[in-house]
C-alpha cells in the first residue's frame, strides 16, 4: 500500500522529528512507510476513507507549534463543577504554567522519561497512525501514579488545538498505573479556530494489579478537523477500564479503542455515544482481547446520526483459548434522522474458548413516530419531544458516567445540539 | 364546545371517515359505538391530530377555533386529551419527568407559571389518589413493563394531571379486568364537569355501566348511522351489530 504520494506528503513531518526516542521513532518511521496510508480496500478503514480524506484536503504536512493560551482561555474551557488536577496542552504541548499539580502523581514530559516503553502498548505495525505518531511526535506527557494512589477527584486533560492547514497535531500520552491504584481522566479538546488541521493522537495506559481506570473523552473539535486516535490499554489481573466516548462533531473522526485483558478477573467497558450532524463522519473501532480465563467485557455504543452525516461501528472480541468462563456483552443502538444519514454497523466476534458467554446485537432504525406523538399528544412540542426521545435514547450511555461534572457538561452539550430544554 | 362537520379522513388513499358530523357540549358524555374498523379510533386519532391521517373534508371547530388547523401538541395544550387505546412505552423517559414536561408547556401556553418541584409534587399526590396510582409506578420508564390496567391508569392519571376540556377515551376499557375498569371509571367520573366533555369510543356496552353517556352514537362504515340514549348501547348489547350493518346496508342499496 506504500505510494509515493503517502511519503511524499509526510516527508516534511518525518524530516522534523525531535531526536528523543530515536532508535523507537526510526522503527516507527519505517513501519509507517511500509504500511503507508490506509486504502479504501484495507479492511480496517473499508468506511472510513481517511487517506482520500487526507490527500485531497492536506498535501504536505507540517507539525503544529505550541502556542500561547492565557490563563481566560483555560477558565473558559474548564468544564462547569470540575474540581480535580487540570493539565494543559497547547497542540500537545504541556503547559505546565498553566495547569495545577497533585502530590504523589508525577507528571513529566516524555523527553524526560526516555526510558519509556513507548509502543510496547499500542504497537507500531497495528495501525500505521500509532506509527505516524511514534515516529513524529514532538512533545508528549508521561504521567504516573504511585501504588494504591486513591484520586476521589477526576484529572482534565484539557487539550487545546489551534492549527493552520496541512498542520499536524500529534499528541502523545503516557499513562502508568501503579497497583491497585485508581483514577478518572477526562480528556477534553477545545478547537480554536476553523482550519482543516489533522489531530493524530495515541494514548497509552499500563495497568497495574487491581488499578481501577476511567477514561472519559469528550470529542467536539472544528468541523473541518480530522481526527485519528490510538487509545490502547493493558490490564493486568483485577483491572478494571471504563472508557466513555463521546463524539459530537468535526469532519472525519476515526478512534480505534483496544484494551487487553491481560490477567484474570479483569474487566473492560466500552461505552460511546456519537451525536452526528451535518457531513461529519465518526468511526469508532473497539478492540477486546480476552486473554486470561475470568474476564468481562460490557460494550454499548449508541449513536443518532443526522443530516449527511456517517456513523461507523466495528466491535471486535477476541476470546482466545485460555479465557475460559469470559462474559463478554457487546450492544450498538443507531438511530437515523434523515434519509441521507448512513449507519455502518459490525460486530466481529472471534471465540476460541467454548465455556463462555458472549452476546451482541445491532440495530439501525428511525425515531418512533408513535412516541412522538404520544408526547406531543400530551402538550409536548415536536422538538422536545424529540429530544426527549432521543435523549433517553442517549440516556443508557449517559448514565453510566460517574463522573458528575463530566456528565452534566456532556448532557448540557447534548441538549443544546438537540435544541430541547429538558 | 366541539363541532364536527362533514369530516371525511383517509389513510394512504384509503377513506376512512366518510362524513361525520356530531355536537358535543360542555357537561355531556358521548359514547361512541360501532363494530370493528368502522372508523372510531380513526375519529379519535384525527381528533388529537396523528399525521399518517389526512383530512380530505369537513371541518372541526373546538371552542370556537379550527381545530384541524392546530399541531398535536397545541390541541392539547388547547384542552384536548386522547387517552390511547395503546399506551406508547418509553424506555429511560419517567412519567414523572415526562409529565412535569407536558403540564409545564401547557400552562405556558395557557399563560400561567411553570409548576415548580414541591407544587408539582403536591399535584401528582392528589391525582394520584384518584386513580389509585402507585408513586413507584410513575418513577419508572413511561409504561415500560406496566400492566394493561397499569398503563390505562396512567392514562387517566395524565387526564387528571393536564386538566383537559375535552377527553376522548379510546377504548379504555379494552383489556381491563373489572376492577381496573371500576378505578379507571371512577377516575373519569370525578373528573367530569358541567365545562367540561367526555367522549367515550368503545366496542362494548360494558363500560357505559360506570361512565354513563348521555348520548350514544353508531359509527358505521365512517358515518354516524344511529344516535340515541344510553338504551342504544343497551340495545346493541343485546343485538349486536348486525342488525344495524342491515339496516343501513338496505338503505344504501335501495
Amino acid at each position: 500500500m506504500s505510494t509515493l504520494t503517502t511519503s511524499d506528503s509526510f516527508s516534511t513531518l518525518l524530516a522534523t522529528a525531535p531526536t528523543s526516542f530515536a532508535p523507537l521513532r526510526q522503527l516507527a518511521k519505517e513501519s509507517f512507510l511500509a504500511q503507508g496510508l490506509p486504502s479504501l480496500k484495507a479492511e480496517e478503514y473499508k468506511f472510513t476513507p481517511i487517506a482520500k480524506k487526507l490527500e485531497s484536503t492536506l498535501t504536505n504536512f507540517t507539525p503544529a507549534q505550541p502556542f500561547a493560551l492565557s490563563a481566560e482561555q483555560v477558565g473558559g474551557a474548564i468544564i462547569e463543577g470540575f474540581e480535580g488536577l487540570l493539565l494543559v496542552f497547547a497542540n500537545g504541548y504541556f503547559q505546565p504554567q498553566l495547569s495545577t499539580s497533585l502530590e504523589g502523581i508525577s507528571i513529566t514530559r516524555l523527553s524526560d522519561q526516555p526510558e519509556t516503553q513507548l509502543g510496547s502498548i499500542a504497537k507500531v505495525e497495528k495501525d500505521p497512525f500509532t506509527a505516524l505518531n511514534q515516529a513524529t511526535f514532538f512533545e508528549g506527557i508521561h504521567l504516573s501514579l504511585p501504588k494504591k494512589t486513591q484520586l476521589d477527584q477526576p484529572i482534565l486533560l484539557l487539550q487545546f488545538h489551534q492549527a493552520n492547514v496541512g498542520q499536524v497535531i500529534s499528541p502523545r500520552i503516557w499513562i502508568e498505573a501503579g497497583d491497585f491504584s485508581s483514577a478518572t481522566f477526562i480528556d477534553h479538546s477545545v478547537s480554536l479556530g476553523e482550519q482543516p488541521y489533522f489531530v493524530n493522537k495515541v494514548v497509552e495506559i499500563k495497568g497495574g494489579i487491581n488499578t481501577h481506570l476511567t477514561y472519559l473523552r469528550l470529542q467536539h473539535e472544528g468541523n473541518r478537523v480530522i481526527e485519528v486516535s490510538n487509545l490502547e490499554t493493558d490490564l493486568q489481573k483485577d483491572g478494571q477500564f471504563t472508557s466513555v466516548n463521546i463524539s459530537l462533531s468535526g469532519d472525519l473522526v476515526r478512534n480505534n479503542l483496544t484494551l487487553n485483558l491481560l490477567g484474570s478477573n479483569t474487566v473492560g467497558n466500552m461505552f460511546g455515544v456519537y451525536l452526528l450532524n451535518g457531513k461529519t463522519h465518526v468511526d469508532n473501532h473497539t478492540n477486546v482481547d480476552h486473554t486470561f480465563p475470568h474476564t468481562e467485557s460490557h460494550e454499548l455504543y449508541k449513536g443518532i446520526v443526522a443530516d449527511q452525516s456517517r456513523g461507523v461501528f466495528n466491535g471486535k472480541i477476541f476470546v482466545r483459548q485460555a479465557a475460559q468462563k469470559t462474559n463478554a456483552f457487546q450492544q450498538n443502538n443507531n438511530i437515523l434522522l434523515s434519509d441521507d444519514a448512513i449507519v455502518n454497523t459490525k460486530p466481529q466476534l472471534e471465540i476460541w474458548a467454548d465455556d463462555v458467554k458472549c452476546s451482541h446485537g445491532c440495530t439501525v432504525g428511525q425515531l418512533d413516530e408513535d412516541a412522538l406523538f404520544y408526547l406531543q399528544a400530551r402538550g409536548i412540542d415536536k422538538i422536545n419531544a424529540k429530544g426527549l426521545l432521543l435523549h433517553a435514547f442517549a440516556g443508557e450511555v449517559l448514565d453510566k458516567i460517574e463522573c458528575d461534572s463530566f456528565r452534566n457538561h456532556v448532557v448540557a452539550q447534548i441538549q443544546e445540539r438537540l435544541g430541547s430544554k429538558i | 364546545m366541539l363541532s364536527i362537520k362533514n369530516l371525511h379522513a383517509s389513510i394512504e388513499g384509503t377513506p376512512i371517515l366518510r362524513g361525520i358530523n356530531l355536537e358535543v357540549n360542555a357537561g355531556e358524555v358521548h359514547a361512541i359505538m360501532g363494530p370493528n374498523g368502522s372508523g372510531k379510533s380513526t375519529l379519535a386519532s384525527v381528533l388529537a391530530g396523528k399525521e399518517e391521517y389526512e383530512v380530505t373534508e369537513g371541518e372541526v371547530l373546538f371552542q370556537g377555533k379550527e381545530l384541524l388547523s392546530l399541531s398535536p401538541e397545541d390541541r392539547a395544550r388547547e384542552g384536548v386529551f386522547l387517552a390511547f387505546q395503546y399506551p406508547i412505552e418509553i424506555p429511560g423517559v419517567s412519567t414523572t419527568n415526562f409529565l412535569r414536561t407536558a403540564l409545564n408547556q401547557v400552562r405556558e401556553y395557557r399563560g400561567l407559571a411553570p409548576l415548580d418541584a414541591v407544587k408539582f409534587l403536591s399535584l401528582m399526590k392528589e391525582k394520584m389518589a384518584l386513580v389509585e396510582i402507585d408513586q413507584k409506578l410513575l418513577s419508572r420508564s413511561l409504561n415500560e413493563g406496566f400492566s394493561g390496567g397499569e398503563k390505562k391508569r396512567n392514562e387517566i392519571f395524565q387526564m387528571a394531571m393536564l386538566e383537559p376540556m375535552l377527553s376522548i377515551l379510546d377504548e379504555t376499557d379494552s383489556g381491563l379486568d373489572i376492577d381496573a375498569l371500576r378505578i379507571v371509571s371512577n377516575g373519569v367520573n370525578k373528573l367530569k364537569s358541567d365545562k367540561t366533555a367526555t367522549i367515550v369510543v368503545t366496542h362494548y356496552q360494558r363500560l357505559l355501566d360506570y361512565i354513563v353517556p348521555d348520548f350514544v352514537h353508531v359509527l358505521y362504515n365512517g358515518r354516524i348511522v344511529k344516535s340515541g340514549t344510553k338504551e342504544l348501547a343497551l340495545e346493541l348489547e343485546e343485538k349486536g351489530y348486525d342488525w344495524i350493518k342491515e339496516e343501513v346496508d338496505a338503505t344504501a342499496t335501495r
